[in-house]
């Protein structure tokens, strides 16, 4: 029981070419910059959007095949979407749009009632059984949305962007809440967004996507750790260098160069994470054997850390404490040197 | 007062803006000051009368119902799906809205009249004879009317958010279920807005009406009809009807006014 596609879309100027495999209980996200092709990925396998080329499967039963003339219509797949903006009908109440996929598949009124009565309950939002989608903040309609969808008891969920339609506040709990009642689902899940907390938050893998390939995929620890493209190091907060490696001395794109511990040779990548930075006001002496010179472009106050980016031969970000931008009265323009050890550069092959 | 922060028109303007108004007013005034509302009961219970007032309701009504079940498919389809040749339907669907009702009073003769191009079929094959029948009236006016209610129709699917049937789609209503759950209860207030229209425009329709179908009393007579025979012997009478429709008119006005002219 599992989903097994291969995508291939042309629309526009996005061509989509994906492959995305995934088991019963596991949660897949899809992250990616807008116009990366993650919505329309979404609507192939919803059958919203019919496969230029390739198959979609799931438990072994092809929804999707071009070549062989395979298809099933959207109503017919066992797959729940739940849409960006939730897309409620705004004339039912919220207990008729839970129930009504149930009465779509032919469940007796009475019988469809009851159960979107339960599931109401399990999402807390029986209280607002009667009320009509306009009556019902962000984060209601977003449970209201995701009972509508797992009611049918779908093989394969997907969720467009869930929480991006809710205010900082209530995303919090939301999210909470939507990774518990994923886990309490036994299919597929597959979550598309673009916020590196919902990834880390809601998913067992993660699948980077942009213009339409896959650029890098595995677990969120993997990416912080070896991330393989500029969107990926941004999405994951660190300081991502290529360049050419030969022993301990790492010759940069571009300009500059780093120094590591260990051997490498050949086309690498480095990641530095900005915790591992240290910033001075004077050029620094004694044991780092990375300093580079800079002026400090802009601060970020990420809660009780403040992350300084740094422009120069070798640009790079640091992550310091209030207390140390106080002290080292860091202000946009300031000069600054960063120092990093040599042990805390990780190298490996590009 | 933001009226009189508003800047005043010419003189010129204004007085030609005013002959306007005026008439636009005199007409219906006229209308009112000669009805005889003592004897309006009288003339509304003449048998002319209240044939025409009959006939023009069933008329209207079943121009009105063929206009929701041919013009409510022809709307989807115009608004949802990418026929080749969709212009050219849509043009063809708007004719009758330019085209004086009498030229289409004659197009309709020779399409479905006895020698007609459809009609002779329709009478050696089935017996059946649609001028100078009430059925041949609803034609007439359903001929002229129907354009208002595909078009008003035809805006509101277009302007419905697809992703509400998209998302009945991946809860697996078919598109019959769809169209009844989903669709049509979204597109009520355009279908309520075509209705209204059709059905005003065919209690008012003459040409083509009484070029196809007659000028027969009990059967074709409808009220516009009835007026204009009525206006030669019994002037009392045709004032009546001629309230009827003016209050017909008014109502329609009112209740569509949100939709038409907002403030």
């Amino acid at each position: 029981m599992s989903l097994e596609a291969t995508i291939g879309v042309r629309l526009g100027a996005l061509t989509l070419d994906v492959g995305l495999d995934a088991q019963p209980g596991e949660t897949v996200v899809l992250i990616g910059p807008n116009g990366a092709g993650k919505t329309t990925l979404l609507r192939v396998l919803a059958g919203l959007l019919p496969l230029d080329s390739g198959r979609i499967a799931v438990d072994g039963h092809v929804l999707d095949d071009p070549v062989r003339g395979a298809w099933t219509p959207a109503d017919r797949r066992p797959i729940g979407f739940v849409f960006q903006d939730q897309a409620l009908f705004p004339h039912l109440s919220a207990l008729e749009n839970v129930a009504f996929g149930l009465r779509a598949r032919g469940v007796r009124r009475q019988d469809a009632r009851r159960r979107a009565r339960a599931w109401l309950e399990r999402v807390d939002m029986a209280e607002h059984a009667a009320a009509r989608p306009r009556a019902l903040s962000g984060g209601q309609a977003q449970r209201v949305a995701l009972a509508r969808a797992l009611v049918p008891e779908p093989r394969v969920l997907l969720l467009d962007e869930p929480l991006s339609a809710l205010d900082a506040s209530t995303r919090v709990d939301t999210r909470r809440e939507l990774r518990r009642h994923l886990e309490a689902h036994d299919g597929v899940r597959v979550v598309v967004t673009h916020d590196p907390v919902d990834a880390m938050t809601l998913g067992d893998r993660v699948i980077v996507l942009e213009t339409g390939r896959v650029v890098q995929a595995g677990p969120l620890a993997e990416l912080r750790e070896r991330p393989r493209s500029r969107y990926v190091a941004d999405l994951v907060g660190v300081n991502l260098y290529r360049g050419a490696a030969d022993g301990e001395r790492i010759r940069l794109r571009g300009e500059g160069e780093l120094v590591a511990a260990g051997h490498a040779r050949g086309e690498v990548f480095a990641v530095v994470h900005p915790r591992a930075v240290a910033l001075h006001r004077h050029e620094p002496e004694g044991t780092p054997r990375n300093v580079l010179p800079g002026t400090v472009e802009h601060l970020d106050v990420e809660g009780d850390r403040v992350r300084v980016i740094v422009a120069g031969a070798v640009p790079v970000t640091a992550e310091v404490t209030p207390a140390a931008v106080a002290e080292l009265e860091l202000t946009a323009g300031a000069a600054v040197w960063a120092s990093i050890k040599a042990t805390e550069v990780s190298v490996y092959p590009a | 007062m933001s009226r009189r922060t508003r800047s005043r028109p010419p003189v010129a303007v204004a007085i030609l803006a005013a002959v306007a108004v005026v008439f636009f007013a005199v007409p219906v005034v006229g209308l009112l000051q000669r009805a005889p509302w003592s004897e309006l009961v009288g003339d509304l219970s003449d048998p002319v009368v209240r044939d025409a007032l009959r006939l023009s309701l069933v008329c209207s009504l079943g121009a009105t119902a063929l206009a929701f079940v041919l013009g409510l498919p022809l709307a989807w389809v115009l608004a949802r799906t990418e026929l080749p040749g969709r212009r050219f339907v849509r043009a063809l669907v708007l004719l009758p809205m330019v085209l004086p009702p009498v030229v289409g009073g004659v197009a309709l003769l020779l399409a479905f009249g006895r020698r007609g191009l459809v009609g002779q079929y329709l009478d050696d094959w089935f017996g059946v004879r649609l001028p100078f029948t009430t059925w041949g009236a609803i034609l007439a006016e359903a001929f002229v009317a129907m354009p208002f209610f595909v078009i008003v129709v035809e805006a509101g699917i277009r302007s419905l958010d697809r992703r509400y049937e998209e998302a009945a789609a991946t809860l697996g209503a078919r598109g019959f279920t769809t169209f009844r759950r989903v669709v049509l209860p979204l597109i009520a207030p355009s279908l309520v807005a075509g209705a209204a229209l059709t059905w005003a425009r065919a209690l008012g329709e003459f040409g083509a009406t009484i070029l196809f179908a007659g000028n027969l009393q009990g059967k074709t007579q409808t009220m516009p009809l009835a007026i204009f025979v009525q206006l030669q012997t019994n002037l009392g009478g045709a004032i009546a009807l001629s309230l009827v429709l003016l209050a017909v008119s008014i109502v329609v006005l009112v209740s569509l006014r949100d939709r038409w002219f907002p403030a």
